[in-house]
């Protein structure tokens, strides 16, 4: 299909700045769905609030615009009624990781599996310029107009840690890897996390001298480097892009089918450790 | 009715159970006190039925996850208590603007912030109404024994399918964990409204937020045959985002009128001598059991007293009050806060001057021997 089968036209001119690199993500994440052949109708993308959550709208799929912070939240309850749906959940660095802090580790945690796009500019947008917690020590914003003393999270550890099992890193610059790694995410069975790192001219670049769009995408370039590599040991600084983790666990709503079945069966509740039954609590 | 189907439950459990009558198939919750036993008992009862349970981390995302999967076809409920319900009010609104069904229980325990948990209040009257911002009108029921729990609860998710609307269940603790007899109903006995579901078939294009003639919105399952959005923002009819000033006026008045110009048929209440009654009780939840014990005590002794019992609280049944107030001499509203409902009752009478609160705020269950007392400093009496 073409890329215009995968927009919603009716919603364009989409609400993006000039050199924004959402709109690199938009094309590669379009491009992702298209090489795997997923039908437009099995494709579900829940957004919170902010710049990045703008693009549920502009996609052909069944799309839910939410609250900030909660797209995961809602993203559960979607995945749990309808697990053969595959779940999109493209999010800020303040919808993943500042308001929505709690959400993402606990997704992660249960394995659910939903992939979550962490749209990373380092910035609220949408606000105005003010710092997110993946800000960075001593960038600038409109609320931090002296210094920023609020230390970063790195989402690809909080993501390890939290118990993803697929995590991957990608900027706007290394478009053909972001499109490769959203297609391995959307792939692996569980809750799967690529952060990529997007560049905002209008307030993050401004504010903190790193010039236009084409200048922001050049340095995304000069500070990564593939994850491993022999650069990385000489330049602790570099960020690491590439695939993190990849591992597997039973996931969540596998789970709970046998949950189902168990129940059914014999409506007893068994002790783990010692395999005895009682009959279920309740008025059944 | 068949003696087997008479239990001796706690509140809680037959307001789960009346879920599970109702269709409920899916419930996302954080255990608090006094609700916690809603979430215990759903976490055994669902699966059994092929429904979902899952226990989120925090009441924010036990709503947005139950508006989730009410998208997608499901019927869904929650249930929470005072400092879960402020957590959850952002998310009501979303439910209240995208227009999806689901029901919210708070059994209410004393407040504000973690007051005095597991004791009974009825101080989230008019947080029900007016917690999440901006204007918009809600659906709140409550009851006063176990088998009303069962038939309001019931009727909170027929009524939240029929206006497309959150409706909540404002339960108390006292209500929610004494025990007494509950008859279930055999299956049929009590109406049952399904979702509607849209005829526009696949291929041709659904418009999500398109009334019917009658002003009802039929829906699709999210996930299923047709693809659209959904968001919080005001939006056209195609759920798409819009700022237009006539989209959003005639969003918000339809939000609004959808539920205020159905009173009548929201309106649940009960009558106990109110005919020639000169003296009328106003109350509800437990409150309710306690003002009835005083007027039938009254009655026996031939004093002309009648008690109106409230299930629908929200949106507020002031023709039905105003009514039955119109001929009284006095009118007392018997609840567990500083007077919610009183000031919904002295708006509603031609003579807010004869409305008297007799209320307990202390985290007891108001007695009858309070409401004698109140009754007698009112009539100008002494304790």
């Amino acid at each position: 299909m073409a890329v215009k089968d995968y927009i919603r036209e009716r919603f364009f001119p989409q609400m993006w700045c000039p050199g924004c690199g959402h709109g690199i993500i938009l094309n590669g994440l379009i491009r992702a769905v298209e090489e795997l052949g997923i039908n437009k109708n099995d494709i579900v993308m829940v957004s919170g609030i902010g710049c990045s959550a703008r693009i549920s709208g502009y996609l052909d799929f069944h799309t839910m615009h939410t609250l900030h912070g909660r797209a995961l939240a809602f993203a559960t309850g979607i995945k749990m009624s309808r697990p053969e749906l595959n779940l999109l959940v493209p999010m800020g660095d303040g919808d993943a990781l500042a308001i929505g802090g709690n959400h993402f580790i606990h997704a992660a945690r249960r394995n659910i599996d939903i992939t979550v796009i962490v749209m990373n500019n380092r910035v609220y947008g949408m606000t105005g310029g003010q710092f997110s917690p993946l800000s960075g020590y001593g960038s600038l914003a409109t609320t931090a107009p002296y210094t920023n003393i609020d230390h970063p999270f790195d989402a690809v550890d909080i993501a390890k840690s939290a118990g993803a099992t697929f995590v991957a890193r990608s900027t706007t610059y290394h478009i053909r890897q972001l499109t490769d790694l959203i297609k391995k995410a959307i792939t692996h069975k569980g809750f799967s996390v690529v952060e990529i790192l997007s560049q905002c001219p209008t307030y993050y670049g401004r504010k903190n001298r790193e010039g236009n769009a084409y200048e922001m995408m050049e340095l995304m370039k000069q500070i990564t480097t593939p994850v491993g590599s022999k650069a990385k040991k000489e330049n602790p600084d570099l960020v690491e892009t590439g695939v993190f983790v990849e591992i597997d666990k039973p996931e969540y709503c596998a789970q709970y089918e046998k949950i189902i079945e168990r129940a059914k069966k014999d409506g007893l509740v068994r002790s783990p450790s010692t395999g005895r039954g009682r009959v279920s609590p309740g008025l059944g | 009715m068949n003696e087997k189907n008479i239990k001796f439950v706690q509140g809680n459990e037959a307001c789960a159970e009346a879920a599970l009558y109702a269709g409920l198939n899916f419930f996302a919750g954080y255990p608090i006190t006094p609700s916690t036993e809603i979430a215990e008992l759903l976490s055994v009862r669902l699966p059994q039925t092929g429904g979902k349970f899952i226990q989120m981390e925090d009441e924010i995302a036990s709503i947005c996850a139950i508006i989730g999967a009410s998208l997608t076809g499901n019927k869904v409920m929650t249930a929470t208590s005072g400092p879960g319900f402020s957590l959850m009010q952002e998310a009501l609104g979303y439910a209240v603007m995208a227009e999806i069904p689901c029901v919210i229980v708070n059994v209410q325990r004393g407040g504000p912030s973690t007051g005095n948990p597991t004791h009974v209040s009825q101080g989230d009257v008019n947080q029900a109404r007016w917690g999440t911002h901006g204007e918009h009108s809600i659906i709140a029921l409550t009851a006063s024994n176990h088998q009303d729990i069962f038939s309001t609860t019931v009727d909170a998710f027929n009524m939240a399918e029929t206006y497309r609307t959150p409706v909540i269940l404002l339960f108390d603790e006292t209500i929610a964990h004494m025990r007494e007899s509950l008859a279930v109903p055999e299956k049929g006995a009590l109406d049952i409204v399904d979702r509607l579901k849209t005829s526009v078939k696949k291929g041709v294009d659904f418009h999500p937020y398109l009334p019917r003639e009658d002003g009802r919105l039929p829906m699709s399952d999210f996930g299923g045959i047709h693809r659209y959005n959904v968001t919080g923002l005001f939006h056209d009819m195609w759920g798409f985002p819009s700022s237009d000033p006539k989209i959003v006026h005639g969003l918000l008045r339809h939000l609004v009128d959808k539920i205020e110009n159905n009173v009548y048929n929201i309106a649940r209440y009960k009558e106990y001598f109110i005919d020639d009654a000169r003296t009328v009780f106003i109350s509800y939840g437990s409150s309710a059991r306690s003002a009835l014990h005083v007027v039938k005590n009254r009655r026996a002794r031939g004093e002309r007293i009648g008690l109106l019992e409230l299930q629908t609280l929200w949106p507020f049944p002031a023709a039905v009050v105003r009514k039955i107030c119109a001929e009284v001499q006095c009118v007392i509203v018997v609840e567990m806060n500083m007077g919610q409902v009183l000031q919904q009752v002295k708006m509603a009478v031609d003579d807010p001057g004869k409305v008297f609160l007799a209320n307990r705020i202390d985290g007891m269950l108001i007695t009858p021997t309070d409401i004698r007392n109140i009754m007698r400093v009112i009539q100008g009496k002494g304790v």
